[in-house]
C-alpha cells in the first residue's frame, strides 16, 4: 500500500553478522528452549529458514517433537478436546491432547504469526508462561504439560505488519532470516557440535551468575529503553547457555556481551549515550584495563566446528578473567568502576549488534512509535471469516450455512440412548447411536460486521494550525464510543509529499492516543495521494470482512500531485483524478471541509469521490466525533 | 511451574497490586480484582501466588460446592447430605483459586449433562463447571480483555447474583457461585467491555518498575526461583506465613473496623470531586478502606487508609474524557491530594 513507500523498502543484504548471530541463537536455543521462550524469525520462507529449522531439529535431544501450528487451528487442536470417533467407539469420552501438549519438550513452529487471531497468541503465550496448558472444553478438564521453544516465522512484509506483541516479548532471540547469507552453513551439522549442545544442555543447571552479571544486564537493558523485565531475565538465561557451551561453570562478561546482543539489541527503544559510535568501533569502547574480552570475543565468533577443540583453552584461562567479586570489600570505588565497565561492555556489545533498519529508527527518535504500531495488527483477522463470532447453541435441523455442531448434538441424545433402544421393536437391529431430529444443535453465529472508520487527516500547513488538535479530539471521542461496539478506527496523516498510515486499524485507545500524540503538521498538500491511500486502506478493511468509512478531515487545498511535485493545478487534477478512483471502489465517505471559507471545489471533489459533503468551519470535536457517528449508523 | 508457584512474598514492588489482592482475601464482598498493565509484570504470578497463601477454610465433605458447614443448605449437594440424616462430615481444605482458560466451553464454565454417565448409563446427572469449582474461593482469568463475549456475559449474570442458573439438557439446577473475580490483561491488546469493567471493584494499574535496583531484583529473584523453586519457595515460607497470618488476623478484625463519620464524609467528598457514576464507587472504597486497615491492624479507618486504596476503588469509574490527556489515576491522585493535602 503506498503510504508506507514514504519509508522506502529497506532491502535485506546478506551479512555475515547475521549468520553469526542464527548460529549463536541455534545453539542458545537447543539448549535452553524453555529458559529463551524460543525465537521470531522474520522475514520471507526461504531455504535459510528451512536450513535454520532444520538444523534446530537436529541440535534437539533425540525424539523431541517439533509441531508445527497451522495460522488458522482451532481451539480444539490448539488446547486439545474431546476424540469424538473414539469416545463414540468406547462409549465414554475419550481425551485428544491439543497441539500444544503435543510440542512438550520440543518445539512449536508457528506459521504466519503475523496474521495470527489474538486467541490462538493468548493460548501460546499462556502455554509459554505456565509450561502447561489447562484445558476446559468439551466437557473435559485437564491440564497437559507443554514445556517447549516457540519458532515463531514471521513473514510480515510491512513495519506494521509483525507477530503479535504478546508472543515477541516472551522470546528471547530475533533472527532477521533474511539477512542470512545463503552458503550452505546452516545445512549440514557437524555431530560435535550435536556433542557440544547436549553436553551444555547436561552442565546448564550448574552454571552461575555473578550479581555483577545479573546487575549489568539489567543495566544493559535499561540503558537501551526495554521495558520489560523479561527480556534481561532471557538475557542472563542466554548468558548461562553460551557460558554452559563454553564449558564454563561461570558466566562471565564475555559471555554476557554476547547475550546482550543476542537478546537485548533487537529490543533497544533508545541508542544508549555514547553508544552512537560504538557500532563503528565498538573495540575502542572497551575497558582498556582489559585486553581479555578482545581476543575471547573472536573466539566466540568463530565457526562452529572449530569451537569444541577451543573450550578447555578457554576453560583454562578462565581462572584469570573472572570480574570483581574476590577483591576486598574495601576497595568500593574500584569496584563500582568494574561494575560501570562491565556495563559499559554489555552496552556496547548489544549496540554494536542493533539491526541496521532498527538504528536508523532510533537515529530519527521514532523507534517507539513503530514498536506501538507494531502491536496488535493480528487483530483484524480474528473476524476474516464471514460468519462471525460463534455464540453458543441451538436447537435446530442444520441446513444450508449452519453448521451441526457435533458434541452438543451428541450431549443431547445421549440420556436417551437407553430409552430409544429399549422402545425399538424387540427384533430390529439395533443401531450404536439413536438420534433423532430433536437432537440436532447447530452453532450459532453472531453475525455483526465490524465497522472500521478511517481518519484521513489533512497535516499541511494550511490546515494544521487549527485542525490538527480536533480531528485528534474525534478519533479520541470516536474511540471510546467504538471500544463499546467493538469497532476499529485508523488513521491517514497527509503532508509534504505523502500521505502516512499512522494508526493501522485498531481499536486500543492506549495505542491511539501514542499514535496521536506523535502526529506533526506543517508541510504541503497531497491530497490525491491521500485519496489513493484511503481507497487502498478501505479495500483492505472491506477484504477482511469490515465495512469502512472513511472521514476526510481536509480544506480541500490540493498543491502536491501525485508524482509529488508541487503545482496547484497538476495537483488539483490528480486530486480530482483520485477521487473518481475512489467512487468507483464503492466505499461510504464523509467529506468534512475544514475551510475557514469553504469552497466550492472541495464541495466537487467531495462529489466527485460519492462523498457526504458538511462544511464545517467552527467544528469542535464534539461535533465532528457526533457527525461522523451518524454517517456511520446511517447505512 | 504450576505445582510450584511463586511465593506472593517475594513479589518484588508492585504494591498496589498485592495491596489489593490482599483486600480482596479479607473482604471478598469487594467485587474482584482487575490488574490492568504492562507485559511481563507479574500479574499472573501474583494471583496464583495467593493460592498458596490463602488460609484453609472448612467446608462440608460431599459437597462439590464446598458449602460452609455453617451456613443452611444452598445446594442440591447439601441439601441430599442433611436429608440423609446422618452428621455431615467437614473437611478443611484450600481456598480454591480456579483459573478460567481463554478457550473454555461454556459446558464447561456453567457445568452440563455428565458425558460419561450418559454415554454409560444413561443417566442424566449433572457434572459441575468452573463456576461451582470456585465458590467461595477465587475466579482468575488471565487476558480477561480477550475472553469472549458470550462468557462474559455468563460471568457478569454469575457475579452479580452469586449463583448459577443451569438450564440446559433437560438439566435444571442452581447452585451458589459466590467467588472474588480476578482479572488481569494488557490494555494495549483491547479494551474490557464497560458493563464487566463496573463489576470489578478494585482495578490496579501495573507497571514495569522503572528504577535499576529494583529490576535487578526482580530478575534475580526470578532466576533463583527457576533455578531451584522448592529451596527458593521453603527460604520465603517465613514470609509467606507471616502474611497469611496477617490476613487471618485482619478477617477477625474486620468486623470491628469503624468508619468515623469524617472519614465518610471525606469518601463521598471525594467521588463527588470526580464524579463517578453511581453509589458503587463510595461503597468500594469504603470497604476497601476498611480492609487495609484491618490488615494493618487499625480499629478505624484513616486517611492514609483512604489514600491507599482511593485510586485502585475509583480510577475505573471515572467518565472518559477523551481530551483530558492525564489518565484516570492522575486524575483520582489530583484529587486526593486536594481533598487531603500533601
Amino acid at each position: 500500500m503506498s503510504p508506507q513507500a514514504a519509508a522506502g523498502p529497506d532491502v535485506p543484504r546478506p551479512s555475515a553478522e547475521a549468520m553469526k548471530l542464527a548460529l549463536d541463537a541455534l545453539r542458545v536455543l537447543a539448549v535452553d528452549p524453555q529458559g529463551l521462550g524460543g525465537a521470531v524469525l522474520r522475514g520471507s520462507p526461504s531455504p535459510v529458514r528451512d536450513a535454520w529449522i532444520r538444523a534446530l531439529q537436529s541440535l534437539m535431544p533425540a525424539g523431541s517433537p517439533m509441531r508445527r501450528l497451522p495460522l488458522h487451528v482451532s481451539d480444539e487442536r490448539l488446547l486439545g478436546g474431546l476424540d469424538l470417533a473414539a469416545s463414540l467407539s468406547a462409549g465414554r469420552p475419550i481425551a485428544q491432547s491439543g497441539v500444544l501438549a503435543a510440542a512438550d519438550g520440543g518445539v512449536l513452529v508457528c506459521a504466519m504469526a503475523e496474521r495470527m487471531a489474538p486467541a490462538t497468541v493468548a493460548h501460546v503465550a499462556a502455554a509459554l508462561d505456565r509450561g502447561e496448558v489447562a484445558v476446559q472444553r468439551d466437557g473435559l478438564s485437564r491440564v497437559d504439560t507443554a514445556r517447549f521453544g516457540c519458532i515463531v516465522l514471521d513473514e510480515g512484509a510491512q513495519p506494521e505488519e509483525a507477530a503479535a506483541a504478546a508472543l515477541r516479548d516472551r522470546l528471547g532471540l530475533h533472527i532477521p532470516i533474511d539477512e542470512v547469507p545463503n552458503d550452505g552453513t546452516l545445512d549440514t551439522v557437524p555431530p560435535a557440535q550435536i556433542d557440544r549442545v547436549q553436553r551444555a544442555r547436561h552442565a546448564l543447571p550448574n552454571v552461575a551468575a555473578s550479581d555483577d552479571i545479573v546487575q549489568a544486564l539489567c543495566a544493559a537493558a535499561d540503558a537501551l529503553g526495554i521495558v520489560s523485565v523479561r527480556a534481561a531475565m532471557q538475557a542472563l538465561r542466554a548468558a548461562r547457555a553460551l557460558a554452559a557451551l563454553d564449558g564454563h561453570n561461570d558466566v562471565t562478561e564475555r559471555h554476557a556481551a554476547r547475550a546482550a546482543a543476542l537478546v537485548l539489541a533487537h529490543r533497544a527503544t533508545l541508542l544508549p549515550a555514547g553508544a552512537s559510535a560504538a557500532e563503528d568501533a565498538a573495540a575502542p569502547e572497551l575497558p582498556a584495563e582489559k585486553p581479555p574480552p578482545q581476543a575471547p570475543e573472536q573466539a566466540s565468533e568463530q565457526s562452529p566446528e572449530q569451537s569444541p577443540e577451543r573450550s578447555p583453552e578457554q576453560t583454562a584461562e578462565q581462572p584469570v578473567e573472572p570480574p570483581p567479586s574476590q577483591p576486598p570489600a574495601d576497595d568500593a570505588a574500584a569496584l563500582s568502576q568494574a561494575m560501570d565497565a562491565m556495563q559499559d561492555v554489555l552496552i556496547a556489545a548489544a549496540a554494536a549488534a542493533i539491526p541496521p533498519g532498527l538504528l536508523a529508527l532510533l537515529r530519527a527518535g521514532r523507534a517507539a512509535r513503530s514498536k506501538a504500531a507494531a502491536g496488535g495488527r493480528s487483530g483484524a483477522w480474528q473476524q476474516a471469516s464471514g460468519r462471525g463470532r460463534p455464540a453458543g447453541v441451538r436447537a435446530a435441523a442444520p441446513s444450508a450455512g449452519q453448521r451441526l455442531h457435533l458434541i452438543e448434538t451428541l450431549r443431547a441424545a445421549a440420556p436417551w440412548q437407553r430409552l430409544r433402544r429399549e422402545a425399538m421393536p424387540a427384533n430390529a437391529p439395533k443401531p450404536r447411536l439413536a438420534i433423532r431430529a430433536s437432537d440436532f444443535r447447530v452453532i450459532r453465529y453472531r453475525q455483526r460486521r465490524t465497522s472500521t472508520t478511517l481518519f484521513v487527516v489533512d497535516a499541511s500547513g494550511s490546515a494544521a494550525l487549527n485542525r490538527l488538535a480536533e480531528a485528534k479530539g474525534a478519533v479520541e471521542l470516536l474511540l471510546a464510543d467504538c471500544y463499546v461496539r467493538r469497532d476499529r478506527v485508523a488513521l491517514i496523516a497527509f503532508r509534504g509529499a505523502v500521505a502516512e498510515l499512522l494508526l493501522p486499524p485498531t481499536r486500543s485507545l492506549v495505542r491511539a492516543k501514542r499514535s496521536l500524540a506523535g502526529l506533526p503538521g506543517g508541510g504541503g498538500t497531497p491530497l490525491a495521494h491521500a485519496i489513493d491511500a484511503a481507497g487502498a486502506l478501505a479495500d483492505a478493511v472491506a477484504r477482511r470482512g469490515e465495512t469502512p468509512t472513511a472521514v476526510f478531515l481536509t480544506d480541500g487545498r490540493a498543491n502536491i500531485a501525485l508524482d509529488g511535485t508541487p503545482g496547484r493545478a497538476k495537483a488539483a487534477d490528480d486530486a480530482t483524478a483520485a477521487a473518481r478512483r475512489f467512487c468507483a471502489l464503492g466505499h461510504d465517505a464523509l467529506w468534512l471541509d475544514t475551510a475557514p471559507q469553504p469552497q466550492a471545489a472541495a464541495h466537487e471533489l467531495a462529489l466527485a469521490m460519492g462523498a457526504r459533503y458538511v462544511a464545517l468551519p467552527y467544528a469542535a470535536a464534539a461535533d465532528m466525533s457526533r457527525l461522523v457517528r451518524a454517517a456511520t449508523a446511517s447505512r | 511451574m504450576a505445582q510450584h508457584p511463586f511465593p506472593f512474598s517475594a513479589i518484588v514492588a508492585q504494591d498496589e497490586m498485592k495491596l489489593a489482592i490482599l483486600i480482596a482475601a479479607v473482604e471478598p464482598a469487594i467485587g474482584g480484582v482487575l490488574a490492568f498493565g504492562d507485559r511481563g509484570t507479574g500479574k499472573s504470578t501474583a494471583i496464583r501466588a495467593l493460592a498458596a497463601l490463602l488460609p484453609k477454610m472448612r467446608a462440608t465433605a460431599g459437597c462439590r460446592y464446598a458449602c460452609d458447614p455453617e451456613s443452611p443448605p444452598a445446594c442440591s449437594d447439601c441439601g441430599r447430605l442433611k436429608a440423609g440424616g446422618s452428621a455431615t462430615k467437614v473437611v478443611t481444605i484450600a481456598p480454591p483459586v480456579v483459573d478460567l482458560p481463554l478457550g473454555a466451553t461454556e459446558d464447561r464454565v456453567v457445568g452440563a449433562l455428565d458425558l460419561e454417565r450418559a454415554l454409560a448409563d444413561g443417566v442424566k446427572a449433572f457434572e459441575p463447571g468452573l463456576l461451582a469449582r470456585a465458590n467461595r474461593g477465587f475466579l482468575y482469568v488471565d487476558e480477561v480483555n480477550l475472553l469472549e463475549d458470550h462468557l462474559v456475559d455468563l460471568l457478569i449474570d454469575v457475579a452479580a447474583s452469586g449463583e448459577n442458573v443451569v438450564e440446559r439438557e433437560g438439566l435444571s439446577i442452581r447452585h451458589p457461585a459466590r467467588f472474588v473475580l480476578v482479572g488481569s490483561g494488557n490494555p494495549e491488546e483491547g479494551e474490557l467491555r464497560p458493563q464487566l469493567l463496573d463489576r470489578f471493584g478494585l482495578s490496579v494499574e501495573v507497571k514495569t518498575p522503572n528504577d535499576l535496583p529494583t529490576r535487578v531484583d526482580v530478575v534475580r529473584r526470578r532466576d533463583a526461583f527457576e533455578r531451584d523453586p522448592p529451596a527458593f519457595i521453603a527460604r520465603w515460607k517465613k514470609e509467606d506465613d507471616r502474611l497469611r497470618r496477617r490476613i487471618v488476623k485482619a478477617r477477625e478484625l474486620l468486623p470491628d473496623v469503624e468508619v468515623s463519620d469524617a472519614a465518610l464524609e471525606r469518601t463521598a467528598r471525594l467521588c463527588m470531586a470526580l464524579g463517578t457514576d453511581g453509589l458503587r464507587g463510595e461503597l468500594t472504597l469504603m470497604r476497601a478502606a476498611r480492609a487495609a486497615a484491618a490488615l494493618d491492624g487499625d480499629a478505624q479507618v484513616d486517611d492514609s487508609h483512604l489514600k491507599r486504596v482511593a485510586a485502585p476503588a475509583l480510577r475505573h469509574r471515572l467518565r472518559r474524557n477523551p481530551l483530558d490527556d492525564a489518565g484516570s489515576s492522575v486524575r483520582v491522585e489530583r484529587a486526593v491530594a486536594e481533598l487531603f493535602g500533601p
